[in-house]
Formats: C-alpha cells, sequence, structure tokens
C-alpha cells in the first residue's frame, strides 16, 4: 500500500467513525457533494444506501465557513452591514435589517416613518428576489429546465429595482443605525408596480408549468412529509414550518421596527407538510409580497429617512435579540455590546442552519432521486448555513 | 440472403451495383453526421427560444458550427481513463453505444418515389434500387436488436468507469431499457399486424394512399411507442440515467475527450434515428404530395425530413417543459400502463383482422374486444391491489411519515427533545 493509498484509507475509516456508520454491510456510501450539481453550493451529503434506499444521511457543512460572527467584532456598526450582507446572498437586504434594529433597540433611537416603510418595502422586494429564484430551480432540480430561466428572467426585474435604490444588486449594505442611506429615485414607484405585476404573472406561468404539473407533483406529494411536531423540534421556520401547518410567522407575530401590522396580508400555511406543500407555499408567499410591497408604495408617508444619530455611533451597554421573518425563515442577531465602536460578541442565528439540521431525519429511507427533492424542497443556501 | 429483395442486386452485381450500394453507404454516413451536427444545433437553438435565451449565435451563421467547434475542442482534450476503471471495456464502451445507432438508420428508407402506387425505387445510371442502404427482410428485428444493443453501450460504460454515480446509472439503464423494449417492441408488433411484412420498404409500402399506421392502428400504439422510445433513448423526462441533479453525469461522469464525443454523438444519433423509425412505422415515411414535378425522390426525402423534424422538435419539447420522473415511477408506468395497454390492443387489433378475414359478426367481436378491455383492467387493478397490500419493503411508501416517526422515535427522545409539551407551546395553531 502506497502512502497516498494509507492515508486515503485512514481517512476513510475515521469519515465513517465519525457518522457512525457501520461497515460490514453492503450497503454503499456515496458523498453527495461537496461539489455535486444538485446541493447549490458546498454541502457535502454522506448517505448509506441500500440500493437506491437512503439508510442513512447526514449534511457535513462548514466548506464555506466565513467566521462572520468573529470578523464583526472588529468591525464598526456600519461596516459589519457589509459582511452580513452576504449571509443569504439573495435576499441581501433583509439580512441587516435584524441587525440594524437591534443596534437601533440599543441605541433607543426613534427611527422616521418613511425609512420604516422602506426598510419594510426593500426587506419585501429582497424577499421576492430570493424566493423566485428557488420557485424556478426547484423544477431544475427535478429536471425541468425551463422554469429556471424563467425565474432567472423575472427576477431580474426585481433586482433592477433594488438597485435603483441602492446603488447594489446583490449586496445593497443600504440600511443605516437611525434610518436608510438614501430616499427612493424619481419614478421608481409606477416602474415597481409594474414589475410586481410582472412578478405575479410569473407566479401564475410557473403555477402552469410547475404546479399544475403531473409529473412534478407525483416527484413532490407525499415526498419529504415533516409532521408539524417533528418540525418545531429541530427548529424549522419560515416557510418550511408553515408548510406543514404551523401558523408562525415573525412579521404578524413579532413585528419589531417594520409596519407589517398596517398592512392587509395573510400568512399562508398547508397542512401536508410535504415538498408540494413547501413550494407552493412559498409560490403564494411570492403572491402575497407582491400585494404588500403595492400597499407599501400606495401608503409610504413623507418626511425624513434619517433620525438624528451620532456622527461617531457607540452603542451603548447591553443585549439585544431581534429576529425577522427572513425569506429562509426566522433569522436573529444576538448583539452584545460593552459601549464600544464594535459590537462585543455577535451571534447570528440563520434560518437555513436549523432548517438543514432536520435531513438525517428527514432522508431515511427514501430514494436517491428524493433526496434532491427533499433538499431542493426545504430550500436552504449555503452562506445562510455556513456563515 | 440479406440482399435478396433489393432490386439493385437481383441479377448480376458489377461494377455499377458495387458503386451504388458504396455511394449510398457513404451518404448515409454522411447525412447522418451532418445530421446530428444540426440537430444539436437546432436543439440548442429551440430550447432557448423556449426558455428566452438566445443559444448559440457566435460560430458560424447563427451558430450552426457550434457543434462542429465544440467537437473540435473535445478532440484537443485530455483522454483520461479513470485509475479504478476497466481499461479496455471503459474504451470500448463509447463504440457500442455509437455502432448501433448508426446501424439502425441503414434500415430506414429516407426516400423514393412512394406518391400514386409508385413502389419506392429511384433509377440511378439504369439501375433500380431503394433510397435505404439495405433492405433485409428482417428489418423490423434490425431495429430492435440494435436498439437493445444501445443498452451495453451505456451499461459496461457505467460500469468499467469505477465510481459510484456512474454504477447506478448503469443499474438504472439496464432496468429502464430493458422493461420499455417490451412496450416498444408490443407496439411495434400492432404495426406489423397492419403491414404483414418485416421489411422496412414494405411497412412503407403498405401505408401508400394515405392508409398510415397512426390512425390504422388506432393512434394508441403511436403513443405507446412514442413514449417507449424517448424512454429507450434516455431522452427526457425519461433521462434518469445521465440524470444531472443526481448522478451528476451518470454513465459518462468519467469520460472525457473524444469518448464523451461520441457518447454525445450516439445520443443524438440515435434521437435522429429513432426520429427516422417513428416516421417510417406510423406517418407512411417519405410519402406525401407533390405540389408540382420534381424528381419524385427528392419530394420523398423532403417529406421524410419534415416529418423527422416534427419528432425532433416533439423532443426537445419534452426536455424543456417536463421534470423528471422518478426510478419507480417510471417503472410503474412501464410495467402497469404501457405494457398491458400495449398488449391489450395488440390483441384487440389481432382479433379485428381475423374477424374481417372470416366474415364474423361485427357487434360480437367488438363486444368481445370490449370485455377483454374491461376484463384485462380489473384483473390489473385487482393485481395492484393485492401488491399493495404486500408492499415490497424496497421500494414502497418511501418517505411516508408514519414510517419516519415510527423509526425515528427513539432517536428523538435520546436528543432529550420533549415532543408532547413542544405541541403545547404556542407556536402552533395561532391564527
Amino acid at each position: 500500500m502506497s502512502q497516498t493509498e494509507q492515508l486515503s484509507y485512514i481517512a476513510g475509516q475515521a469519515a465513517d467513525a465519525r457518522l457512525n456508520l457501520e461497515l460490514e454491510t453492503d450497503g454503499m456510501v456515496i458523498n453527495l457533494g461537496p461539489q455535486h450539481p444538485a446541493t447549490h453550493g458546498t454541502l457535502r451529503l454522506v448517505a448509506r444506501l441500500e440500493g437506491e434506499e437512503v439508510v442513512e444521511a447526514e449534511p457535513i457543512m462548514g466548506y464555506m465557513h466565513r467566521g462572520y460572527e468573529k470578523l464583526a467584532e472588529v468591525r464598526t456598526y456600519l461596516q459589519v452591514t457589509a459582511l452580513i450582507n452576504r449571509i443569504d446572498w439573495l435576499g441581501s437586504f433583509a439580512n441587516e435589517v435584524p441587525f440594524i434594529l437591534g443596534a437601533e433597540q440599543l441605541m433607543e433611537i426613534e427611527v422616521p416613518d418613511r425609512a420604516r416603510w422602506i426598510r419594510t418595502l426593500l426587506f419585501e422586494l429582497s424577499r421576492i428576489a430570493n424566493i423566485s429564484l428557488f420557485l424556478g430551480e426547484m423544477g431544475l432540480q427535478l429536471g425541468a429546465v425551463t422554469p429556471a430561466f424563467f425565474a432567472f428572467r423575472d427576477r431580474e426585474f426585481v433586482l433592477n429595482q433594488i438597485e435603483q435604490v441602492t446603488g447594489g444588486r446583490f449586496h445593497p449594505n443600504f440600511d443605516r443605525i437611525g434610518g436608510l442611506k438614501d430616499d427612493l429615485p424619481a419614478g421608481w414607484i409606477a416602474e415597481t408596480k409594474s414589475v410586481m405585476k410582472r412578478m405575479r404573472t410569473f407566479c401564475d406561468e410557473i403555477e402552469d408549468l410547475l404546479v399544475g404539473n403531473e409529473v412534478f407533483e407525483t416527484r413532490m406529494r407525499g415526498i419529504g412529509v415533516i409532521p408539524a411536531e417533528v418540525g418545531l423540534s429541530y427548529g424549522l421556520s419560515g416557510a418550511n414550518i408553515r408548510a406543514s401547518g404551523v401558523d408562525w410567522d415573525l412579521r404578524r407575530d413579532e413585528p419589531v421596527g417594520l409596519v407589517y401590522d398596517q398592512l392587509d396580508w395573510k400568512v399562508w400555511t398547508h397542512p401536508d407538510g410535504d415538498s408540494f406543500a413547501r413550494y407552493w407555499v412559498r409560490v403564494q408567499e411570492v403572491r402575497e409580497a407582491t400585494k404588500m410591497v403595492e400597499q407599501i408604495l400606495d401608503g409610504l408617508p413623507s418626511g425624513p429617512i434619517m433620525a438624528k444619530v451620532p456622527r461617531i455611533i457607540k452603542v451603548p451597554k447591553g443585549e439585544a435579540y431581534i429576529q425577522t421573518e427572513n425569506p429562509l425563515g426566522a433569522m436573529g442577531y444576538y448583539i452584545i455590546s460593552k459601549g464600544d465602536l464594535t459590537p462585543f460578541r455577535l451571534k447570528i442565528r440563520s434560518a437555513s442552519f436549523n432548517n438543514i439540521s432536520i435531513t438525517p431525519w428527514l432522508l431515511k429511507g427514501t430514494l436517491v432521486p428524493d433526496i434532491i427533492t427533499i433538499l431542493g424542497s426545504l430550500y436552504f443556501i449555503l452562506g445562510d448555513i455556513d456563515r | 440472403m440479406i440482399f435478396a429483395v433489393d432490386l439493385l442486386l437481383r441479377d448480376s452485381i458489377g461494377l455499377v451495383e458495387v458503386g451504388i450500394v458504396l455511394l449510398k453507404v457513404g451518404v448515409a454516413f454522411v447525412l447522418l453526421l451532418l445530421g446530428v451536427m444540426l440537430m444539436i444545433w437546432f436543439e440548442r437553438k429551440f430550447i432557448s427560444d423556449m426558455q428566452n435565451r438566445i443559444g448559440p449565435n457566435l460560430a458560424g451563421p447563427f451558430g450552426i458550427f457550434q457543434t462542429l467547434a465544440d467537437g473540435i475542442k473535445l478532440f484537443f482534450k485530455e483522454d483520461q481513463v479513470p485509475a479504478k476503471a476497466d481499461p479496455l471495456v471503459f474504451r470500448l464502451a463509447p463504440y457500442l453505444a455509437l455502432v448501433p445507432a448508426f446501424l439502425i438508420f441503414t434500415v430506414v428508407p429516407i426516400g423514393g418515389d412512394f406518391s400514386g402506387g409508385g413502389d419506392g425505387t429511384v433509377t440511378w445510371w439504369g439501375r433500380q434500387t431503394f433510397l435505404q442502404v439495405a433492405d433485409p427482410p428482417i428489418g423490423f428485428l434490425i431495429i430492435l436488436a440494435m436498439s437493445s444493443m444501445a443498452v451495453y453501450g451505456v451499461l459496461l460504460a457505467g460500469w468499467a468507469s469505477g465510481s459510484k454515480y456512474p454504477l447506478f446509472s448503469a443499474i438504472r439503464v439496464s432496468a429502464q431499457m430493458v422493461s420499455y423494449e417490451v412496450a416498444l417492441g408490443l407496439s411495434f408488433a400492432s404495426v406489423l399486424l397492419m403491414s404483414k411484412s418485416f421489411s422496412t420498404h414494405d411497412i412503407v409500402l403498405s401505408q401508400g394512399g394515405y392508409e398510415w399506421n397512426l390512425w390504422m392502428t388506432g393512434l394508441v400504439p403511436f403513443f405507446i411507442f412514442l413514449l417507449a422510445v424517448t424512454a429507450e433513448m434516455n431522452r427526457p423526462p425519461f433521462d434518469l440515467v445521465e440524470a444531472e441533479q443526481e448522478l451528476v453525469g451518470g454513465f459518462h461522469t468519467e469520460y472525457s475527450s473524444l469518448r464523451f464525443a461520441l457518447f454525445y454523438l450516439a445520443e443524438f444519433m440515435n434521437v435522429i434515428t429513432m426520429s427516422g423509425v417513428i416516421v417510417t412505422l406510423f406517418l407512411g415515411g417519405p410519402e406525401g404530395p407533390e405540389p408540382f414535378p420534381l424528381p419524385g425522390w427528392l419530394w420523398g426525402i423532403f417529406w421524410f425530413c419534415l416529418k423527422m423534424v416534427v419528432f425532433l422538435a416533439v423532443f426537445v419539447w419534452f426536455r424543456a417543459t417536463l421534470p423528471r420522473f422518478r426510478y419507480d415511477q417510471l417503472m410503474n408506468l412501464g410495467w402497469k400502463l404501457l405494457i398491458p395497454l400495449s398488449l391489450v390492443w395488440f390483441l384487440a387489433l389481432a382479433t379485428l383482422q381475423v374477424s374481417d378475414n372470416r366474415d364474423w359478426n361485427d357487434f360480437i367481436v367488438l363486444a368481445s374486444i370490449f370485455g377483454g378491455f374491461v376484463l384485462v383492467g380489473l384483473l390489473l387493478k385487482r393485481a395492484l391491489k393485492t401488491a399493495a397490500h404486500n408492499p415490497d419493503p424496497d421500494l414502497s411508501a418511501p418517505a411516508t411519515a408514519e414510517n419516519n416517526v415510527e423509526e425515528n422515535a427513539g432517536r428523538n427522545t435520546e436528543n432529550n427533545f420533549d415532543i408532547e409539551n413542544l405541541k403545547e407551546k404556542d407556536l402552533g395553531g395561532k391564527n
């Protein structure tokens, strides 16, 4: 045995021992990832199979760990937002909001109304940008290529709107303690309304292409069923738990700092808890978000967009935990401040990390193609898992 | 005697006859390769139109030379054989995939003067001949045999790669292609009942006067054939063999360079030849109206190509629209729907033929055929019900909630998750 073979043998043994796999059976162990077309990122999934049936599967994360919690400790509050933008990179603005809200809570700043409304507006826009991509990509996971292109095509318009306001398509870095960096540009409101109409048409298209498709339904219905109590025990959040019939939405239940309580909207749930339910709930969520955006555009109050804040921001001593309903689920920041320019400690609770933790339980006894369905329908983003 | 029926070879064989045969072989070879090139371009362009993209547009006018450019690029890539692969079989497999695709095309009549009761011959240099490379009396069997042979290319490629995903692909392909072969053969048999010949030329000839098998066999065999052929070629929505999201690249994951190009070539060549076979069997081959006079065989080629392009477009359309079936769903569709249906349809057609010959009472025949359908349907339903009562532990009901809850009950208590208390928490059931 050459040295390389020996090393790889030892490494294999170590990996197996860590996963508690029984090697004496005839099963086959496959690695899905970290470089695999279906894991959209660098998630590694080690699955032991009997034929095509999964006996045991475990997600292994950390291939994209960037250490934001530690990095944030040596950056000022303004600099931190540029970092945490990159956590859930598809709905970037939504990452900034809970952090800023937490800091504002510690500083006891009263944010002007207009800023709160525009924050909610951008929050929902980033939700649309995020979830609409999922709607297309789920088709891609199942082998239907076209919906993904439709999703990219229509998401482009939403990104354009975000870019017009913030200057950044992916990473706006727009939220400031005490308000927002800028006001909306001229002519933006009418344009956004037409984009929202377009997104609703996109939802209809997706429903025609996928939701009403028999093959899609047979691939999704009854696959990866999460009962409500199990989902809650694993800490699922967002559409994943709402698809199991749990009516829990932080936008309605803990509307801190944002204006959801002044809007007319509905929390969608689905009793089934399977992959199809998760998909369906997300389609409805995009629809609901477009309606919310339109309401916000109609009811936007006038006034300043920035409160009076000191030139040099020092957050007073204290602790705050704020969580919001992000596109992927509940996301929260626990900020501990010692009264410095930088946070003393920043704990990030991201939705995907909890959502993905149910996979070992969920994948037991499924078939290999269903791994893809389930992973896809849980909808995680690697940046949101690893941070 | 395989060439016995070709008019060209009936009498003495001289230099001209040999020349004509060589010409036909050469033209068929070049046409097929050119066709593949155009087909890949057509598929990419057509599917990008459906998906709001532009598609290849740089190499040549409308990007028509894109395939050529890709081929040249692949030609100069490094040819790798994985360390764990079986080198001989690994190298052999691409050819096993490619050759059957070529051979099927030899028995497809691509033209000829079939209009107005013509016998489909053309006259070149004073010799009469068919516009197909060969017309063996067993052309039908050659098609079936070669499409079965195509399994081996994929199967051996997957097995010889010495890698896990290709192995999966090999297992899938063996089951999928073997089971769809049955439905393919049965719907094929319905065509034979109408044409009463195994020779592809005679099959086309028997459909003269627009008595195409498409409606003469009652549409059902055509659709079964279309589905079975799609599965046989591993085209979406039955492309489980190379399901990118599941198996990375399937059987050709480990292939690179020219060997990969050969697989690619074989796949698209299969699409072309199988479209040709469908046109031959169900759509009257090169038959069609002749609005203004041309040499008769030119019109034949025109109509043949037009019909073929329709099917090429249909296959691309499938790919653009439909998600992929799951493995067990594919098997269910094949064994529980397509095979019984095509079998019963075949028997019904046979009964009708016999009753025609012997002047049986039409009413009784139709009633008994209907009765047969109902009987088979009921039997099938009962069989499926029985099967559902005794589920196969490996394949049935993969991830129902109950299964998982029971299996994992211990697991959750180990982790000290108190499910009962969580239920009571105010998180659930609030509205």
